[in-house]
């Protein structure tokens, strides 16, 4: 049984002076010392994540040793670019703008997406905006199967339950934005001889919420351990620009704005991280459920889900395996 | 089709397509996600299958446990969606149905 004081304290506080000196400690530590790199570039896409990381790596690095990188593409929201400027602009970081929508067309990314998305919705064309979203977890006991969902230019939404067809062609055709940034991001980490900081928190890292050889890929990743709240303590800390703390996280990577909520974690990521927490540290369906706001059969089943994604998460976050161990 | 039939079709899609042809002691009790056997995404191939091969709609809001995650929900799950009784008797519409699918 837990006890009930680890319940009734501040769950998720952290002391965020103290936090960002152990964080930049170890920045500092791993990019000069383990790594041998002379700094750190990161994608800064406006978001609190990669915000917070570039904040955290001008601390560490100071600024004139991290570069920051915009990757746009055709399905970015503006805000994007515009806040990610605002943060670089803010540091004054060296940054760089790579349009990778060329890159994706060259693969097809977007040609084969669509052409997955017509497979459950016939009518659908290229001018039509998508995503694909997961039902709710407080919905009820079922499976989170995904749909896709996509908008006319008229302003006519469709909604279709995805085959396993449709969503593995959609979902290994969009990832190749992820790929493609990072290929973009190791191009100026080669040309500077800097490290590549990823900015996944703890919830994503955790879960799987990444891409295999894409955004999680990174040579350090100094806010993994982080909940999500308590990236949102230290942007506070950290003076990150309000309207970067106050924006909905979001994919960016579907043409129709698609919150992490739908896509990935099918509860608000306040409740995710009451959630996690409570699986990691042992404590009851029952204790979490008022915190979270939650029914205690809700939190159950997001325990569940949380093992269940872990599982799907370990291919994830698995190094090449060897027949052999060599020694290097 | 008898409830047996059904056990029988089923074990063989799992084990061939989930434990790559090793049953591994599978029990027909033995829950998919508990087992590590399916995910998400295996969940979406169950369903395709059933679909294909047993000729049935498998609508949103059954998308449960109660009726996927193991070969005895499913089973149960497809004496339901078929109309087949308990009792080992073919009812001709299923009997028909999968004779077109065979």
């Amino acid at each position: 049984m837990s006890t009930p004081s680890v319940v009734s304290a501040p769950l998720l506080k952290i002391d965020p002076a103290r936090e960002t000196e152990r964080i930049v400690a170890a920045v500092r530590d791993i990019v000069f010392n383990q790594l041998k790199r002379k700094g750190a570039v990161l994608g800064v896409s406006g978001g609190i994540d990669s915000s917070v990381v570039a904040y955290l790596c001008v601390r560490a690095l100071g600024k004139e040793r991290v570069l920051a990188l915009f990757t746009p593409e055709t399905d970015s929201s503006s805000d994007s670019l515009r806040l990610g400027r605002l943060v670089a602009g803010t540091l004054g970081v060296r940054s760089v703008l790579e349009d990778i929508s060329p890159i994706l067309k060259g693969a097809r990314c977007y040609e084969r997406r669509d052409a997955a998305i017509k497979s459950v919705i016939p009518e659908f064309e290229p001018s039509y905006k998508s995503k694909i979203v997961l039902p709710n977890l407080l919905h009820g006991n079922r499976y989170a199967i995904f749909s896709v969902v996509v908008q006319s230019p008229q302003g006519v939404i469709t909604r279709a339950r995805l085959t396993m067809e449709a969503y593995l062609g959609i979902v290994a055709a969009t990832d190749f934005k992820q790929r493609a940034r990072k290929m973009m991001e190791y191009y100026y980490a080669d040309l500077n001889q800097y490290a590549v900081a990823g900015t996944p928190n703890r919830l994503e890292y955790d879960q799987g919420f990444f891409v295999k050889n894409g955004d999680g890929a990174a040579d350090l990743k100094p806010i993994a351990h982080l909940y999500k709240s308590q990236v949102y303590q230290l942007a506070a800390y950290l003076g990150v620009p309000e309207e970067i703390q106050r924006r909905p996280p979001t994919t960016d990577t579907y043409s129709l704005e698609q919150s992490q909520e739908e896509f990935y974690f099918t509860l608000s990521l306040e409740k995710m991280d009451y959630c996690l927490y409570g699986r990691n540290n042992g404590i009851s369906a029952a204790e979490i459920a008022p915190l979270a706001g939650l029914e205690v059969a809700q939190v159950e089943r997001a325990y569940s889900m949380i093992d269940a994604k872990r599982k799907v998460a370990r291919y994830l976050h698995a190094a090449p395996l060897l027949v052999e161990q060599t020694v290097l | 089709m008898q409830r047996t039939e059904i056990v029988q079709r089923l074990r063989g899609f799992i084990i061939e397509n989930y434990l790559f042809g090793q049953d591994g002691g599978l029990k027909d009790t033995d829950s998919f996600l508990e087992k590590g056997i399916i995910d998400s995404t295996g969940v979406l191939e169950l369903v395709a299958h059933l679909q294909e091969s047993f000729g049935i709609n498998v609508e949103d809001e059954e998308l449960t446990p109660d009726n996927l995650d193991s070969i005895s929900n499913v089973t149960s799950y497809l004496a339901r969606k078929l109309n087949l009784s308990e009792a080992p008797a073919v009812p001709s519409g299923a009997q028909n149905l999968m004779e077109k699918r065979s």
